[in-house]
């Protein structure tokens, strides 16, 4: 009887909105919150770096080899690097590059493997055979000694244009693209299982009935039923993107110079361990930080577009 | 089960030939190429000359006759010279293969002697303070740029604190066992710390996953004690699944072994690899890639294969459901 007696306060508690009930679960998760608020502070910090920089009078790429290795003042807050350079306004700056290539090249391979996972799950038969041995294929490969090959290509041998190939951006765009070409199972996997299950429902029956073509359905009727594990693996996947950015980057593949990244500032590192050993921490640390974040995120959505917890 | 396998096989043989061409396409799309390399350390060379080298080595040749005039040679066992070590590519191979398996089998055995007791922990504990610890590590491992974890463990134990070397398999003239031992220790952690992280975290799901089944229930009602149900019901069902999802991360260990070895200038596999195509050795890039990409293909069969071995409830058609 208590529980009737209950429920009328319940009913006034609980959210009326999928996104309240998905708010009121997400901060029940402080670890997912305590990120969410980190990444969102660092993301301010990278749109706004060139103003800062500004503002603190620095500029990441003035070599002023007079005062290499200099420790915290008041001019360089966290000193400077083995050619001199503002350590701050270098991480500022390399932040706003693996951010941005982790999340660009997190969402291009969640679009492949939604493009890729859709048709294959709703058509099923032969197509969805070859597509599920390729995604497989790709899974089987080892990822690291793939991407160095795929980073080390000559792109003029590709027949790209001289512009192209030129352009000061290129490594930014190449690290995008080569880690989406790989990067895509994930999604596929998760979005072709989905909509297995989805095509047998009886709403998807009704739109077939109604003279739904295959487009339309996939992309009104399964589509927004899969957004959330899309969502999720996306967010995982940005941690990892930014550590195989950060690992070609640091091997001498990946953001090229004079491009700062947290990857291509530790490139120098190991050989500066007997005299300067700090320059090797902050760029780690900052990777570690907004991995890690990404990851409790991850995990936090996870719990919290889970359909199947139970609301407390 | 033995169709299956076999079929399995004949897959995984397609996906080998298939990656051998396309490793084969993409090596030569990489800067330079021999003849670049010859004319580099002999100015005299004319372009006429270089012409006529190409011709004589068949590098005008489109891609498809090149490949399979490399295919025909490797099937006859002549996989070609290395450039950097100037011997043949398989004889190259053994000792960096052999350093290769002493690390990777040293942090595999390490990090799952101890994530498979600690996932039961932490999953038998859920929602308490000690799985929150344990889970926290694990993200933590998971999260840790492993280059960057090389760099603080050889700053902490080799500069900071000088008790371990930071580099190599051996000191100059030294190679007894001890030494061999100190010179793996930082490489083997590395490894570890890189891999123990998801390891934990899929015993720990699973384990969670088997101590909800009705199997599990019934047994505590049978009056079983908590340790013989966790023990004999539990840890075997759990292990069912990690067993697979271990193994498919072989490349995963693999791509970390690559950069732990690059970084303590271990010389395995992986920097083999990392050399060769740094160092435009095309024959030994092409062979220590397809070399890794068989080794993974082989991990992710023996997976399958254990799969369905560890759990009779599964049948892969042809030798039909019957229970063992």
């Amino acid at each position: 009887m208590s529980g009737l007696a209950q429920s009328p306060a319940r009913a006034a508690r609980a959210p009326r909105t999928v996104w309240g009930l998905l708010l009121r679960r997400m901060l029940g998760h402080r670890l997912a919150i305590g990120s969410l608020a980190f990444l969102l502070i660092l993301s301010v910090l990278a749109i706004l770096t060139p103003v800062i920089e500004g503002a603190l009078g620095l500029d990441a790429n003035s070599v002023a080899l007079t005062m290499r290795f200099e420790g915290p003042s008041a001019a360089h807050l966290l000193g400077t690097d083995e050619l001199g350079r503002d350590l701050l306004a270098r991480l500022l700056y390399g932040g706003q590059v693996s951010l941005f290539v982790g999340i660009a090249a997190a969402l291009a391979s969640a679009v492949i493997g939604t493009l890729i996972g859709l048709p294959a799950g709703y058509y099923g038969g032969k197509f969805d055979a070859v597509l599920m041995r390729l995604t497989d294929g790709v899974i089987a490969l080892p990822l690291l000694p793939l991407l160095i090959v795929l980073a080390a290509l000559d792109l003029n041998k590709l027949g790209l244009p001289e512009a192209v190939v030129n352009d000061p951006n290129m490594s930014l765009y190449r690290i995008i693209v080569i880690i989406a070409l790989v990067g895509w199972t994930t999604v596929a996997r998760l979005v072709r299982g989905a909509t297995l299950s989805l095509r047998e429902r009886e709403y998807v029956l009704a739109a077939t009935a109604a003279g739904a073509g295959g487009l339309r359905i996939m992309a009104v009727h399964i589509l927004p039923n899969v957004v959330s594990p899309i969502i999720v693996a996306t967010t995982l996947s940005v941690g990892n993107v930014i550590l195989l950015e950060s690992v070609l980057s640091f091997l001498g593949l990946g953001i090229q110079p004079p491009i700062a990244s947290w990857g291509n500032m530790l490139t120098g590192a190991q050989e500066l361990i007997w005299n300067a050993p700090e320059l090797a921490f902050y760029p780690g640390l900052l990777i570690f930080l907004t991995v890690i974040a990404f990851n409790f995120l991850g995990d936090g959505l996870q719990d919290a577009l889970d359909p199947r917890a139970i609301e407390k | 089960m033995t169709r299956y396998i076999a079929g399995r096989l004949v897959e995984s043989v397609v996906v080998l030939i298939v990656m051998s061409f396309v490793i084969y396409a993409l090596i030569g799309l990489m800067p330079g190429d021999p003849i670049d390399l010859m004319i580099q350390s002999d100015p005299r060379l004319t372009p006429a000359d270089a012409a006529r080298l190409r011709a004589v080595y068949g590098l005008d040749k489109p891609l498809a006759e090149r490949y399979l005039a490399w295919a025909a040679a490797a099937l006859a066992g002549d996989f070609g010279n290395s450039r950097l070590y100037a011997r043949p590519v398989l004889d190259v191979m053994p000792g960096f293969l052999l350093n290769t398996v002493n690390l990777m089998g040293l942090s595999f055995v390490i990090s799952v002697a101890i994530a498979i007791p600690l996932g039961i922990y932490a999953a038998l504990r859920q929602q308490r303070a000690a799985d929150y610890v344990v889970n926290l590590a694990c993200f933590a491992g998971i999260s840790v740029p492993i280059f960057w974890l090389a760099l603080m463990l050889i700053i902490l134990f080799a500069v900071l604190i000088p008790i371990l070397p930071a580099s190599g398999v051996s000191s100059v003239g030294g190679g007894g066992f001890l030494d061999l031992a100190r010179h793996l220790v930082l490489p083997v952690a590395t490894l570890t710390i890189f891999s123990i992280g998801s390891y934990t975290r899929f015993m720990r799901a699973a384990t969670i996953e088997v101590m909800r089944q009705d199997y599990i229930r019934t047994a505590f009602a049978k009056g079983a004690s908590r340790g013989r149900v966790v023990m004999r019901h539990a840890f075997r069902n759990a292990l069912v699944s990690v067993v697979t999802i271990v193994a498919l991360s072989f490349g995963t260990l693999f791509s970390g072994a690559l950069i732990t070895e690059t970084m303590f200038a271990y010389p395995g596999m992986g920097k083999l690899i990392f050399d060769s195509v740094m160092g435009n050795d095309f024959n030994m890039a092409l062979v220590a890639l397809l070399f890794a990409t068989l080794v993974t293909l082989l991990a992710n069969l023996g997976a399958d294969i254990a799969y369905a071995w560890l759990d009779p409830r599964i049948s892969y058609g042809g030798g039909g459901g019957r229970p063992r």
